[in-house]
C-alpha cells in the first residue's frame, strides 16, 4: 500500500484539536461541577496556564529510567488509542490509522497507559504511589471487564471488530445507533465508562484529597505537564471509542464537540451527585450492577 | 463524691480533699499508694478513662505535683489524684499497664519536667523537642525568655508596653 | 549533634549473608548543593513563563501554625481562590508556593525545610501571621523561631494575627505582581546563600539528622 505522507500533518492537526478541545472542556467540566457548590471555579483556559507553568519550571529530578518513561507510555497510550480510531466517520483527513485498528487494539491501548504508569510510579518510591497504583490497577481491570464484555456483544451484533464498519453500519438515522439496537451493552459499558473516567465517585486513586494522591506524587515539572496532556487527551480519546461504538459516530468537527461535551457530561453529572466509592465498594458495585448487564447483552445478541 | 472519699478513706491513708465541684474533687494520695489507689478506682469504682496526667512544679517545696484526673462515665463524675514526689532526680512508678495511653503522658513530662517513669514504653525516645540541649523547659528554674534570646535571632525593632500604662496614655494623653 | 541510628554509618549483613557497610547520607541521598538555575535565554520566553507561574500558583498543603485554617475557607465558595489560579497539591514536588501559616517550632521547621528543598525550582514562601515575621506572641518562647527570612527565602509577608482570608487573597495578588516582574528568585538566593541559610538552620536544629540538601 501507498503511504501517503500527507497523513502525519493530519494525524498532528487531529491530536492539536483534541487536546486543546480535552483542556478546554476538562476546565469547563470542573466549572460546572464548582458551580454545582455554588463556586465560580476555575478559568476555562487554565489548564493551559498550568501545562505551560509545569512546562516551564526549570528544574526536575528523576528517579531512574522507567520514571522517565511513565508518563511518555501513557502519553502514547492516549495517542495511539485516538489515532486508531476514526475521529471523524467519513472524513480522509481525520480517520488517521484507523483502517488499521480494531476493537481489541483499542481495548489494549485503554490499558497500555496505566501499565506504563504503575511501572514509573512504581520507580519513584514513595508509598503512596504504590498505593495509588495498585487501587488504581484493581479499579481499572475492574471497571473495564464491563466494557470489554460489552464491546463483545457488539462485535457479535455487527460481526466486525473494525470500528470503521460498526459506524459505518450506524449511519443514518438515530435509530441506527447502537444505543438503541443493543440498549444493554450500552448501559454496561456507559457505567464502565464512570469508573475509568477518574471521577467521583471512582477518583479514590488519584483525587488530591485522598492521603496519597496516588501515583503521580513525585511526578513534577515536564514529567507531570506530559501526565497533564495526556489528561486531556486520553479521556477525549476514550469518548471517541464510546462515541463510534455506541452513539453513531460523529461526521464533522461540530457533532464531534457536541457528543463528546454530552457523554463527558454523563460522568460529570454522576460525579457532582455521589460521593467517592473505596476501591473495594466500586469493585463490588461494577460486579453487582455493570457485569450482569455486560453479560445479559452478550447472551441476547 | 464525698461518699466515695470515705470509702477511700478506709483503704489509703489520703491528705485534704479539695471539693472544686459537686462532680469534680481533688485529693492527694502518697505517691507509693498511687498505683492501689489508680487500681481500685478503676476495677471497683468505675473510673475507667484517665483523663490527663499532668505536673505541677512546686519549686519552693521541692516538690512536683502529679495530678491523675480520672473520669466515671456511667456517673458523669471526675476525680484527681495528687502525688507529690521529691524534684530532685524525680522518678515516679509507670502506669502504662494500667492505661496504654498514660505512656505518651509519660514521654511528654520526662521531656518537658525531667521526671522519670522507668519501664515505660519509648519513655528515651524524643517526644515534641528533638534534640533538646538545656534543662527541661517546663521546670521554673529555667529562663524562657533568656534561652529565646540566646538561641534565635531576634528581629530589631521589637517595642514592648506595659499594657496599663500604655492605654492610659492612649486613651489620656493629657495625663488626667 | 546526634544522628537517628538508621542513618548512621553501619555494618549490615544481606538476606546472602554477605556483611557490607552501609552510610546511608551518601548511599541513599544526593549530597549535592542547589545550583543557581538560569532564567530562559530569551526574554519573551521568559516573560511568557512568569505570567504563567503566575496565573498558576500551586500551593503545598502543609499548614504549619494556628494560619493553616484560615486557608480552608478560600477553599469555599465564600473567597474560592480557584478562580484566581490557586490551586492546593498535596505533595511538595508539584507546589510552587509554600506558605508558611504561623509560627514554626524547631521541630516543624525540620520539616519545613525538607519540604522547601523538594519544590521545584522556582519555587515561593509567603510567610503568614505575626508569628513569622518577629515571632508574635511567641517571642519568648523556647521553641519556635522567630524571623522566617533567616531560614527561607520568603518572598512575602502577610501581616496580621491571624490575616483573614481576604488578606491571603491580596496577598496572593501582590505576589502575582512580583512574579510578573521577575522579583520572585527565591530558589535561586536560596542557592547563592546556600552556606549561610544551612548555618542559621543548623544553629538552631540541633539534631540534624538529615542530608544538607533533600533533592
Amino acid at each position: 500500500m501507498q503511504f501517503e505522507w500527507m497523513k502525519i500533518p493530519y494525524a498532528l492537526l487531529t491530536l492539536f484539536i483534541v487536546v486543546n478541545f480535552g483542556m478546554l472542556l476538562g476546565a469547563f467540566i470542573q466549572k460546572i461541577g464548582a458551580r454545582v457548590g455554588r463556586r465560580h471555579g476555575i478559568p476555562v483556559w487554565q489548564n493551559h496556564i498550568d501545562l505551560i507553568k509545569n512546562y516551564g519550571l526549570r528544574s526536575s529530578i528523576t528517579h531512574g529510567t522507567m520514571f522517565y518513561l511513565g508518563p511518555v507510555f501513557r502519553l502514547s497510550g492516549g495517542v495511539g488509542l485516538l489515532l486508531f480510531v476514526p475521529t471523524i466517520h467519513g472524513s480522509e483527513m481525520f480517520s488517521n490509522l484507523s483502517f488499521a485498528g480494531d476493537l481489541i487494539l483499542a481495548l489494549y491501548f485503554v490499558f497500555f497507559g496505566a501499565l506504563g504508569m504503575a511501572l514509573g510510579a512504581g520507580e519513584s518510591g514513595h508509598p503512596h504511589a504504590a498505593i495509588g497504583v495498585t487501587r488504581g490497577l484493581s479499579q481499572m481491570s475492574m471497571a473495564e471487564l464491563p466494557f470489554a464484555l460489552a464491546t463483545f456483544s457488539i462485535a457479535l451484533q455487527y460481526q466486525t471488530l473494525s470500528i470503521t464498519d460498526i459506524v459505518a453500519a450506524q449511519q443514518g438515522g438515530m435509530l441506527n445507533w447502537t444505543l438503541f439496537t443493543n440498549p444493554l451493552a450500552v448501559a454496561a459499558a456507559m457505567l464502565s465508562f464512570l469508573g475509568s473516567m477518574m471521577r467521583p465517585p471512582f477518583d479514590v486513586v488519584l483525587a488530591p484529597q485522598e492521603i496519597p494522591i496516588g501515583p503521580p506524587t513525585e511526578y513534577h515539572s515536564s514529567y507531570l505537564a506530559l501526565m497533564q496532556t495526556n489528561r486531556a487527551l486520553f479521556p477525549i480519546a476514550k469518548i471517541v471509542i464510546y462515541m463510534n461504538l455506541f452513539f453513531g459516530g460523529a461526521a464533522s468537527w461540530p457533532v464531534f464537540f457536541f457528543k463528546v461535551f454530552l457523554i463527558y457530561l454523563w460522568s460529570a453529572f454522576v460525579g457532582v451527585v455521589f460521593p467517592r466509592f473505596r476501591v473495594e465498594q466500586s469493585i463490588r458495585w461494577f460486579l453487582v450492577w455493570a457485569v450482569p448487564l455486560g453479560v445479559l447483552s452478550i447472551l441476547l445478541v | 463524691m464525698r461518699a466515695l472519699y470515705d470509702r477511700l478513706k478506709q483503704l489509703f491513708p489520703l491528705g485534704e480533699p479539695t471539693w472544686q465541684r459537686p462532680d469534680l474533687a481533688f485529693v492527694t494520695v502518697p505517691a507509693e499508694f498511687l498505683r492501689p489507689a489508680l487500681l481500685h478506682l478503676r476495677d471497683r469504682e468505675g473510673y475507667t478513662h484517665l483523663v490527663l496526667l499532668t505536673a505541677v512544679d512546686w519549686i519552693e517545696d521541692e516538690q512536683f505535683q502529679l495530678t491523675y484526673l480520672l473520669s466515671n462515665r456511667t456517673q458523669a463524675r471526675d476525680i484527681g489524684l495528687r502525688a507529690m514526689i521529691p524534684r530532685d532526680a524525680a522518678t515516679m512508678a509507670s502506669i502504662h499497664e494500667l492505661w496504654p495511653t498514660a505512656a505518651t503522658y509519660q514521654r511528654e513530662l520526662r521531656e518537658m519536667f525531667g521526671i522519670d517513669f522507668p519501664g515505660s514504653p519509648r519513655i528515651e525516645e524524643d517526644f515534641i523537642l528533638e534534640g533538646w540541649n538545656d534543662i527541661p523547659p517546663y521546670r521554673r528554674d529555667f529562663d524562657t525568655l533568656k534561652y529565646a534570646e540566646e538561641n534565635y535571632s531576634q528581629r530589631p525593632g521589637r517595642e514592648t508596653h506595659d499594657p496599663a500604662t500604655h492605654m492610659k496614655q492612649q486613651l489620656h494623653p493629657d495625663g488626667r | 549533634m546526634s544522628m537517628k541510628p538508621e542513618l548512621m554509618k553501619r555494618m549490615v549483613k544481606g538476606p546472602d549473608g554477605v556483611e557490607f557497610e552501609v552510610e546511608p547520607l551518601r548511599d541513599y541521598f544526593c549530597e549535592a548543593p542547589p545550583t543557581v538555575m538560569p532564567a530562559a535565554y530569551s526574554r519573551i520566553v521568559e516573560d511568557l513563563f512568569n505570567w504563567a507561574r503566575a496565573e498558576s500558583l500551586w500551593i503545598l498543603g502543609f499548614g504549619t501554625g494556628c494560619g493553616a485554617i484560615e486557608m480552608r475557607p478560600l477553599m469555599t465558595p465564600r473567597f474560592d481562590a480557584y478562580r484566581f489560579g490557586v490551586q492546593w497539591r498535596p505533595t511538595p514536588r508539584q507546589a510552587n508556593l509554600f506558605i508558611i501559616s504561623g509560627y514554626l517550632s524547631t521541630k516543624t521547621l525540620k520539616r519545613a525545610i525538607r519540604s522547601y528543598e523538594q519544590m521545584q525550582n522556582p519555587k515561593y514562601v509567603i510567610g503568614l501571621g505575626s508569628c513569622t515575621i518577629n515571632g508574635g506572641m511567641y517571642w519568648d518562647s523556647y521553641n519556635t523561631i522567630k524571623r522566617l527570612d533567616d531560614y527561607l527565602p520568603v518572598d512575602l509577608y502577610i501581616a496580621g494575627c491571624m490575616p483573614r482570608p481576604e488578606a491571603l487573597l491580596a496577598g496572593f495578588q501582590e505576589l502575582k505582581t512580583i512574579i510578573r516582574a521577575g522579583k520572585a528568585e527565591g530558589a535561586n538566593k536560596y542557592a547563592e546563600n546556600f552556606e549561610w541559610y544551612k548555618a542559621n538552620q543548623k544553629r538552631v536544629i540541633h539534631d540534624w539528622d538529615m542530608p544538607d540538601y533533600n533533592w
